[in-house]
């Protein structure tokens, strides 16, 4: 551990900062359907999840050698250029969990990567091409696949067991979708912990503290390790809600099929080679089966919502990646000035997430709508939720039991002024039957 | 560019296959097993249908950490 510099150690703090939001935002993907259908208690669920995760950090013998996967050209790049990646990934990632929103930390570092590169050494240093082939398509293809499996197994199961007593069935689907949510959490600790370990290690290598080609350090692989559960534990509640609750209302058999259909594809593309994002395919597994119940629902507000987050990733993490580039070049002031900018945003962030909590107490409330001025700078930019509260209300399953109060019915001589203002509810929109 | 549509089908194919099967087999599991506590008959041949799709789920399972160890 001699010779490394405070530039090499600000890395190295960074990268774990990004594996700790990494898991934060990641723990919905692998419990989101286990808490909302009630198969394990929040803090059971994220306790076991960040177990697992730190299972499938020390899992893995092979460990990666690139983090970009030939998305930009890594030789000769600089620490200063991991650096402000780092700071573009981690910044869009604490945004999209401000606004509970799921979307891809890989491809959030990704744009982190390329736009630190361009800035750096001109649009050269990125492979276009590996762009549309590891990034584009799969998040097209991630929802499809994840979708249409989980849509159809949805199916399947309503089929099969209309017959059996619900209440009878459903202890089984959950202890179903516990082991199901156990493989996600399994394999995204192994493929996400050793990203974090390949951008240290290859901080490392850069600043000429390890050979080049070298495994990395055990203390890396256990800092990696410890990161990521610590942030899966600490739980992204936001996120988690939306993708549990948000997207679609879901019953045990649905949150089983979800995760199954999410487990399996995530296995399956890492197998055959053609990586898909855990994110995406948990998203897309969500709405698959939410639209596989009958009379089931998408709201397809927040989806589009999700969908253009997963646009903007790319872009806007590669913005701040760039401008973070531009500011480290100028010496060690501007290295200095990017960590405090890191801080400063993260530190803002938090506090507007602290206006409406989500905490592991009210996860599992309908989704109530984060306020601040980003969301009114989202809204602004796509179709206006409008009546998504109401939506949400209205379409709530009743067996799930919605809060839905009816003043109207109780408040006797002054019924009609509880009535209007309670106006958007009695107009449910016509939910998305398939 | 060299876009891998054989891989990609095969994920979906696989994915699709795999996510149908396991479902299906584990809701006949849990039908039967909730048959067994119903007051009608064929309750032990529920039984053992059940445990079998259990076994073939816990199979699945057993396969996906193998995948991810190796």
């Amino acid at each position: 551990m001699e010779h490394i510099t405070l530039l090499l150690g600000i890395v190295i703090v960074t990268a774990l900062v990004f594996d700790f939001t990494n898991g934060f935002h990641d723990t919905a993907n692998a419990m989101a359907t286990t808490i909302s259908t009630g198969a394990l208690r929040p803090k059971t669920a994220v306790a076991m999840s960040a177990a697992l995760n730190l299972v499938g950090a020390f899992l893995s013998v092979e460990v990666a050698k690139t983090i970009s996967g030939g998305i930009i050209n890594e030789q000769g790049i600089r620490v200063e250029v991991i650096f402000a990646a780092l700071v573009g990934a981690i910044l869009w990632n604490l945004l999209t969990w401000l606004l509970g929103l799921p979307s891809s930390s890989s491809h959030a570092l990704f744009g982190g990567l390329i736009g630190a590169a361009v800035a750096s050494a001109g649009w050269s240093a990125v492979n276009g091409s590996t762009i549309v082939t590891k990034v584009l398509i799969p998040a097209v293809a991630a929802p499809i696949v994840a979708g249409l499996a989980s849509m159809l197994a949805t199916r399947l199961s309503f089929a099969v067991g209309s017959r059996a007593d619900e209440k009878a069935t459903a202890k089984g689907y959950r202890a179903g979708s516990i082991a199901s949510a156990g493989l996600v959490s399994l394999a995204h600790g192994t493929n996400d912990a050793q990203k974090t370990m390949g951008v240290i290690t290859l901080a490392l290598v850069t600043g000429g503290v390890i050979a080049p080609g070298s495994n990395p350090p055990t203390w890396v692989i256990v800092s990696a390790g410890l990161a990521i559960a610590l942030g899966t534990y600490l739980g992204g509640w936001r996120i988690v809600r939306t993708l549990g609750k948000g997207l679609t209302d879901l019953a045990p058999q649905q949150g089983f099929a979800a995760q199954t259909s999410a487990a399996t594809a995530i296995l399956a593309s890492s197998h055959i080679g053609f990586s898909l994002s855990t994110t995406q395919v948990c998203s897309g597994a969500v709405m698959g089966a939410g639209l596989g119940r009958k009379g089931g629902v998408v709201r397809w507000s927040t989806a589009t919502r999700m969908f253009v987050a997963w646009g903007l990733t790319l872009p806007a993490a590669g913005l701040v990646g760039a401008g973070a580039e531009l500011l480290t070049d100028q010496g060690t002031w501007g290295t200095v000035a990017t960590g405090v900018l890191l801080v400063a945003g993260a530190g803002v962030i938090w506090s507007l997430s602290r206006r409406k909590p989500v905490t592991v107490d009210n996860v599992n409330d309908v989704e109530a709508e984060p306020a601040g001025v980003v969301t009114t700078a989202i809204a602004a930019v796509i179709p206006p939720p409008a009546g998504q509260l109401a939506s949400a209300d209205a379409q709530t399953d009743p067996a799930t039991g919605p809060k839905v109060t009816i003043p109207a019915q109780t408040t006797g001589p002054r019924a009609t002024i509880p009535a209007q203002t309670t106006g958007p509810s009695a107009e449910p929109t016509s939910p998305a039957t398939v | 560019m060299k876009i891998d549509w054989a891989a990609l089908g095969s994920v979906f194919g696989v994915s699709l296959v795999v996510t149908v099967a396991l479902v299906g087999l584990f809701t006949l599991g849990v039908v039967g097993l909730a048959k067994k506590e119903s007051p009608r008959g064929g309750a032990a041949l529920a039984a053992t249908g059940a445990y079998a799709c259990f076994a073939a789920c816990a199979a699945a399972v057993a396969y996906g950490i193998y995948l991810i160890v190796s």
